[in-house]
């Protein structure tokens, strides 16, 4: 274990871990946007900055992707901190100015309007959709393009994407809700991808529950899985569990 | 080719390759590196190669890379037995062939040459060897010899020991001039840990940018855990208007791939790669050749020299990106990823490629190497200040004489390189400032011309040394446009990842381009001020880290230029297109016709021999009209 002080607590950490996951453990919070804890950090939206002072040797650096090291003493909101956080967070309000998460976090460090002119973006560029596809989805279908203020997060070649499985994992962990994954009665819609699949009717219900594609790549992905699973819809599949501890359970009842 | 696997052996190739290049037949060199063919050199080659085959001349033609006075190319050395080397300059087809012609007549063109060298200094071994002379042409007598010629006198050249001397498609010629000997030497009879100690005392630092000391590198890259550790040549040079490393590679590639084997042997390290810059063809050509040849000789492979040590090496295409230079985007682009900087929390010493120890050096580091290891710790520390060791190259540009690429030691002044070396600024105008260290480099002003040059002192005025280019500037720049400049490249550059780069420069950007468009309000100073600090305090990588350096070191030395902009709506340097108006003197203007006819906006009314005047409403503010006046009446205010 490694001790290090977070705002004049002392604090300990297993080897490896970051300053961001040993603050959290001891309920010290520290704004992020690009974090997530199931996904590799990435250091990109700089929201997490904190001052390092080692040996009377101060700097900033990102909560999320600096490692505990012993002895360091680590500070989350002095006013070196406070300051960078909030020019940090004017210019990502300047970008997104009608983002409701850009505007409570900048709101909270007194900022109510940026001092520079508005753009009108909704992403952030924090990268988590594409992080989450690659990470825990296991296709890749969005990367970066471009680079500097073209920067932006696409299918190669900004058409529809061979892999994407229209699972909507990106439109979840994305903290700006940039991302949309609409259904449509039988099609599965997320627009900023291009994507549009047709999606599967439950065998049970009769309703359409997920695109055709993911459910394929489930299957192949991992054999042992019930064929039931891939044709019943989510609360179908519920109510039929249900059922059948019930059933179960009630035989168990009327012969025991 | 055999594979040379003993002394003797190399000695015998040196031995016998010396004649090539102190040769007993006339041998002509002509500087074809990229510069020199921009320049022409191709036609002058061809010219050259015809009349030889033409007239059956017994003429060796050699095609040498860059010796560093890109503004006189092409350049043509003639070394003709009994004769001291002469360098023709500014050559043509016409004047080639002229030259040829007096040639054999054993005459020369004396108003053509740019100097002369009675001697070739042998830096590896310490020697100095005179050209036998006799019968030389009376005129050459009077010929300015390199060692007093005011670009060369104040230059020392050890990364550019051999460009422009040899051929660099030639192997033997690098041997002839002692190369290989030192790898020989280290293989044989040092121990690593002896090479980094004696890198440690040269105290000899990265001249990729930062300055990092290169035996301390080494150091913890040879002591981090791990069996498999890599070793990376930084050739991506994106700076614009810098191509030291270029040069150092298509003039003598063998320098770069000597020092790698011998750091690698250090670090103990079997696998090479170089990164190179996709925009440079000629350069990667000639390294696949130096490659093909030190293979074939054995200085690569397995068991080089008998010593049970094997190195390769391998050439890697950059991205073309200007981040890609950045360490860890770099060596994300070598495994076949995004060119994306990383946090640099866990060093690429210790993790680099495929996580593995991985020792990363530019090119001039590199080619430096071997000299130091063949002359000591002691000889090369001796040259430059206390913390900055050794020689650096700049690639002097801008408003200045003598452009081209100048190796000095570090210490020399800024004066003596922009005066003395480079000659001053041309068409009488007045210095203004000198920028440093690349794109986020800073500017220098007039008052500090007499610093000396080294790393320390470069931050200390808020700028850098950075890759080594130098670009001065004269009364005629803006400097809150010349901070525009950078930015835009900049923001170009920038790769996006981080918020505090992507939009601080963006931001930064367009707060200077509305200074220069008059459109500046107070508290722009402040906010730019403000922006630099956060942007440089949080961004991830070096390029976001340093970026604000244009702003900042032109706000601290050109404050009032600023101020001129924001408060009086003027640009007093004359250039910013929407503060300035340019109007003619009608009581000077003779009504010659030449500026009505050229203003592509016909924005300029008058008759014959009777006062114009420009119509403000259509004028654009192209300066044609003020390029073109014989009698000066156009002003501008
Ligand atoms: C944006 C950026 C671009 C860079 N480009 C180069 C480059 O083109 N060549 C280079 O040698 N170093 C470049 N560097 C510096 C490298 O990251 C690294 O420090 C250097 O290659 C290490 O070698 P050295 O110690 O021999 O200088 C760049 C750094 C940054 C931040
Ligand atoms: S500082 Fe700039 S170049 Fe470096 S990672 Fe951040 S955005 Fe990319
Ligand atoms: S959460 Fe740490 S940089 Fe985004």
């Amino acid at each position: 274990m490694i001790k290090l002080t977070i705002d004049n607590r002392e604090v300990e950490a297993r080897e490896g871990a970051t300053i961001l996951e040993a603050a959290r453990k001891v309920g010290i919070e520290i704004p992020t946007l690009c974090y997530h804890q199931a996904l590799t950090a990435y250091g990109a939206c700089r929201v997490c900055t904190v001052e390092i002072i080692r040996k009377e040797w101060s700097r900033l650096s990102t909560a999320c992707t600096y490692p505990v090291q012993k002895g360091i003493e680590v500070k989350t909101n002095s006013e070196k901190v406070k300051r960078a956080r909030k020019m940090i967070l004017e210019m990502l309000l300047a970008r997104c100015p009608n983002v409701k998460k850009i505007k409570d976090l900048a709101r909270d460090m007194g900022i109510e309007k940026p001092r520079f002119e508005l753009d009108n973006e909704e992403c952030i560029l924090c990268g988590l959709c594409v992080r989450v596809c690659e990470e825990i989805v296991g296709v890749s279908a969005i990367a970066f393009f471009n680079r500097g203020t073209e920067r932006e997060v696409n299918t190669p070649y900004e058409i529809n994407s061979d892999v994407c499985l229209g699972c909507g994992a990106c439109a979840v962990v994305c903290p700006t809700e940039a991302i949309k994954a609409e259904d449509i009665k039988e099609i599965r819609k997320i627009p900023l991808w291009h994507t549009e699949l047709k999606k599967r009717k439950c065998r049970l219900c009769g309703e359409f529950f997920a695109p055709e594609v993911e459910i394929d790549f489930l299957k192949k992905k991992d054999a042992r899985l019930g064929e039931e699973i891939f044709e019943t819809c989510p609360s179908c599949r519920k109510k039929e569990l249900g059922n059948k501890i019930l059933y179960t359970n009630s035989r168990r009842r009327k012969y025991v | 080719m055999n594979k040379i696997e003993n002394l003797e052996h190399l000695k015998k190739i040196k031995e016998e390759n010396l004649k090539l290049i102190f040769p007993k037949k006339t041998r002509i060199l002509v500087g074809m590196a990229s510069c020199g063919l921009a320049s022409g050199a191709g036609e002058v080659f061809q010219v050259l190669a015809e009349e030889i085959k033409r007239r059956n001349l017994d003429i060796t033609l050699v095609q040498s890379g860059c010796a560093g006075f890109c503004e006189k190319e092409p350049l043509v050395d003639i070394m003709k037995p009994g004769w001291p080397r002469i360098s023709y300059c500014e050559m043509n087809s016409k004047k080639i062939r002229k030259i040829i012609e007096l040639l054999l007549k054993g005459k020369v063109e004396k108003d053509w040459i740019l100097a002369k060298a009675e001697e070739e200094e042998l830096l590896l071994e310490g020697t100095r060897r005179p050209y036998p002379l006799n019968g030389i042409p009376e005129e050459l007598e009077e010929i300015l010899p390199y060692k007093y010629h005011p670009f060369y006198e104040k230059q020392l050249k050890i990364a550019m020991r051999n460009c422009g001397f040899i051929d660099p498609e030639n192997i033997d010629e690098y041997i002839a001039r002692g190369g290989y000997s030192t790898l020989y030497k280290v293989l044989i009879q040092c121990d690593p840990d002896q090479v980094i100690e004696e890198i440690t005392k040269s105290g000899l630092r990265g001249r990729g940018g930062g300055g990092f000391p290169t035996g301390r590198k080494w150091h913890y890259c040879r002591n981090a855990p791990g069996d498999i550790r890599y070793v990376v040549c930084n050739a991506d040079e994106g700076d614009p208007g810098a191509y030291m490393d270029r040069s150092v590679l298509e003039g003598d590639p063998h320098s770069v791939l000597e020092g790698m084997i011998i750091g690698a042997y250090a670090i103990g390290s079997n696998e090479g790669y170089i990164y190179i810059r996709a925009e440079y063809p000629l350069a990667v050509q000639t390294l696949r050749k130096a490659i093909k040849q030190a293979e074939d000789y054995g200085f690569l492979g397995k068991n080089i020299f008998n010593s049970g040590f094997d190195f390769s090496i391998q050439i890697n295409r950059g991205g073309g990106a200007f981040v890609c230079g950045e360490s860890t985007a770099l060596m994300a682009s070598i495994e076949g990823k995004v060119g994306e900087p990383r946090a640099k929390h866990i060093h690429t010493v210790e993790s680099g490629l495929w996580e593995k120890p991985t020792n990363l050096n530019n090119v001039e580091t590199w080619a430096n190497v071997p000299l130091i290891i063949a002359k000591g710790a002691d000889w090369y520390s001796k040259i430059g200040t206390r913390d900055s060791k050794g020689t650096k190259i700049f690639s002097l540009v801008g408003k200045i004489e003598n452009t081209g690429l100048v190796e000095v030691p570090m210490g020399i002044t800024l004066r003596e390189i922009i005066y003395d070396i480079g000659g001053g600024v041309p068409g009488r105008k007045k210095f203004k400032a000198v920028q440093t260290g690349g794109p986020s480099g800073g500017c220098i002003p007039e008052e500090l011309i007499d610093l000396p040059v080294d790393f320390e002192e470069l931050s200390r005025v808020g700028s850098m040394m950075g890759s080594g280019g130098m670009i001065v500037m004269d009364e005629d720049t803006c400097m809150v446009d010349i901070a525009k400049y950078f930015l835009s490249f900049l923001q170009d550059e920038s790769c996006g990842k981080c918020t505090s780069c992507r939009e601080g420069i963006k931001r930064m950007l367009q707060i200077l381009t509305r200074i220069t468009q008059g459109k500046g309000r107070e508290g722009d100073i402040e906010l730019l001020e403000e922006l630099s600090q956060v942007v440089a305090e949080t961004s991830l990588c070096a390029l976001g880290q340093t970026a604000p350096n244009p702003v900042l070191s032109t706000l601290r030395y050109f404050r009032d230029e600023y101020e001129a902009h924001i408060k009086d709506k003027k640009c007093p340097a004359k250039v910013c297109k929407d503060l300035i108006t340019y109007f003619i003197d009608e009581e000077a203007c003779r009504g010659c016709l030449v500026c009505k006819k050229l203003c592509p906006q016909e924005a300029i009314t008058g008759e014959r021999k009777e006062p114009h005047r420009i119509n403000q409403d259509k004028c654009i503010k192209c300066g044609i009209c003020l390029e073109n006046c014989k009698f000066d009446v156009i002003k501008v205010e």
